[in-house]
């Protein structure tokens, strides 16, 4: 806890303008995390993995949490050291969960090792990595039009006919003005 | 003398897999080759993506136990502790000891079961059809064996309960775990006669593929591939989970990073596997072997995230869990696949060589799709 503390009073030394809170986890899991502001969280990210005192080089596990009430979806890494052989720092970014607006700055610069995963949050959630160098889907195929694992996904009725949406899926993807597959076009002129 | 003769060449587009057995299962890689030399790889998964994820958020804590085994369905024995593991860490569980001691047990003869089977299919992948197989598997048959007399299935054991494991060991196993030991080193002796210092091994292996030290800590590899470049990482060790600080065993750590390293660390681990198993089956308590407070039924988690991690077969296996106010099922289930985040690095090991040294590679990496692909 005290590590904890001293990370949160370097890292708001060395990086001017930063925003970061230690959110608590509950006592059994206890793993307490950093929430740090979007625009910082490279800076934050070199710092970790720099720090001799730190030296935060493995990026082990990097996912995204769609959370549906709060209105954000939040990413989380989690950081271990190899050199040192401690950890984990985990650090924690929210981004609004529109669409447009999903962006979270990519660490893949910083740990290559992200680049798998921050492709998976992609294409899982939506979430926009600016500076990943090859942002694409890796999961789902290329034409699919959603990002399944956020809470409000809807399958579709029938998977024969995927990747035509129809029914609600159909209903949000012509509220949000998304591009509609010429077979599904028929359905809308209805 | 007539200036040299420059041929025009151009790059050729192959695309290897899905369907293609070397490719262990259904994944593609978009290789460009200049002759027979690839300039560009570029791997392609989710055939087999069925949002591994998304079903177990829709259902309780304990359903998704059996869907873990169909990860990566070499070791299911490991998938169902590391799930178990996050599980007891978010809710503060305790696990009986004699428990522990069947779960160290049951892992670390996954793990003799599926390095024999990865350096087995590595000659395979040279060319050489189906004798180190042969060998490889007879002894495995002997270990799964085992698995189906104590969980009642040899591959999709489901065997892990939350604060212990779902059927206790009895003289019978216990006996039948330890003559497979007795003899394992025997077949690893065999084994290693012939393969270590095959000649078509050593040819094919040695200075191919090789990855730096350093760009293994930095693409986060984990497991025998990052062991096998130099780095000294083992989570049995660093975590101290389970019972493992009380067993003696040591870290085999590789020089050059690589295939024939690869190879090599797989076979030490093995050797070292027997070790902690034979210390495991001497000391093994009695006792009960499920923590009698953890309810079956309408088990609930109290509010919070945490993430648990073991060192699998393969690598870093680990499960970052949400949950929620109501806690009934995961708010949020991830899983940190070894095997997928170790692909990451492939098109580095493999520019430069030929399209034959493609396929042993992607051997040595040693992913299994269900687990890439979830």
């Amino acid at each position: 806890m005290e590590a904890i503390e001293k990370i949160k009073e370097i890292a708001l030394q060395a990086v001017p303008g930063l925003r970061i809170e230690i959110i608590n986890s509950t006592p059994p899991a206890a793993q307490p995390a950093f929430l740090v502001d979007r625009e910082h969280i490279v800076a934050v990210a070199r710092m970790l993995k720099t720090d001799p005192r730190w030296q935060m080089d493995f990026c082990s596990c990097v996912t995204a949490v769609d959370y549906l009430k709060e209105g954000y979806i939040e990413v989380v890494y989690h950081l271990y050291s190899v050199a040192l052989k401690h950890g984990p720092v985990v650090l924690k970014v929210r981004a609004p969960r529109d669409l447009a607006q999903c962006e979270v700055p990519s660490l893949t610069p910083v740990w290559r090792g992200c680049e798998f995963q921050e492709r998976e949050a992609y294409d899982l959630f939506g979430v926009r990595f600016t500076g990943h160098p090859d942002l694409r889907r890796i999961l789902m195929w290329d034409e699919f039009r959603d990002h399944p694992l956020r809470k409000d996904y809807v399958p579709p009725a029938d998977y024969e006919w995927e990747p035509t949406p129809h029914g609600e899926v159909l209903a949000r993807a012509k509220a949000q003005g998304g591009v509609i597959p010429p077979s599904a076009a028929a359905e809308v002129k209805k | 003398m007539s200036a040299p003769v420059v041929i025009e060449t151009q790059t050729l587009e192959v695309s290897i897999g899905p369907q293609h057995p070397s490719t262990h299962g259904v994944f593609r890689m978009d290789v460009v080759l200049d002759g027979e030399v690839v300039v560009k790889l570029k791997p392609v998964m989710g055939y087999l993506h069925r949002n591994h994820e998304q079903l177990a958020e829709k259902m309780p804590w304990i359903a998704s136990m059996p869907y873990t085994d169909r990860l990566d369905y070499f070791c299911s024995m490991s998938n169902n502790w590391a799930y178990a593991l996050a599980v007891e860490k978010l809710a503060g569980i305790q696990v009986p000891e004699r428990a522990e001691y069947i779960r160290v047990i049951m892992a670390e003869l996954t793990r003799l079961q599926n390095h024999a089977a990865a350096v087995g299919f590595l000659l395979s992948d040279c060319g050489a059809w189906f004798t180190p197989v042969l060998y490889a598997f007879r002894e495995r048959e002997r270990i799964l064996d085992f698995f189906e007399a104590v969980s009642g299935s040899r591959m999709m054991c489901n065997y892990c309960r939350f604060g212990g494991v779902r059927v206790d060991l009895t003289e019978q196993t216990l006996a039948m775990a330890r003559g497979i030991v007795e003899r394992f080193p025997r077949f690893l002796d065999e084994f290693e006669k012939l393969m270590t210092e095959n000649e078509v091994l050593m040819a094919r292996t040695q200075r191919v593929g090789i990855l730096p030290k350093a760009l293994a800590i930095d693409a986060s590899i984990s497991g025998p591939m990052a062991r096998a470049s130099g780095v000294e990482y083992d989570i049995r060790k660093v975590d101290g989970y389970g019972v493992y600080p009380r067993f003696e065993f040591q870290v085999p750590v590789g020089e050059t990073g690589d295939v024939y390293d690869r190879y090599m660390i797989r076979i030490l681990e093995m050797r070292q596997a027997v070790k902690i198993l034979q210390q495991a089956l001497r000391d093994i308590p009695a006792g009960p072997f499920q923590n009698p407070a953890v309810k079956l039924r309408n088990f609930k988690i109290p509010a919070g995230d945490g993430y648990g991690r073991i060192e699998s077969p393969k690598g870093e296996l680990g499960f970052y869990l949400v949950a929620d106010a109501a806690g009934k099922n995961p708010y949020r289930y991830h899983v940190r696949p070894p095997s997928f985040i170790n692909l990451t690095i492939l098109e580095d090991m493999c520019l430069g060589h030929k399209v034959a040294d493609v396929v042993v590679i992607l051997g040595s990496v040693d992913i299994v799709l269900g687990e890439v692909d979830r």
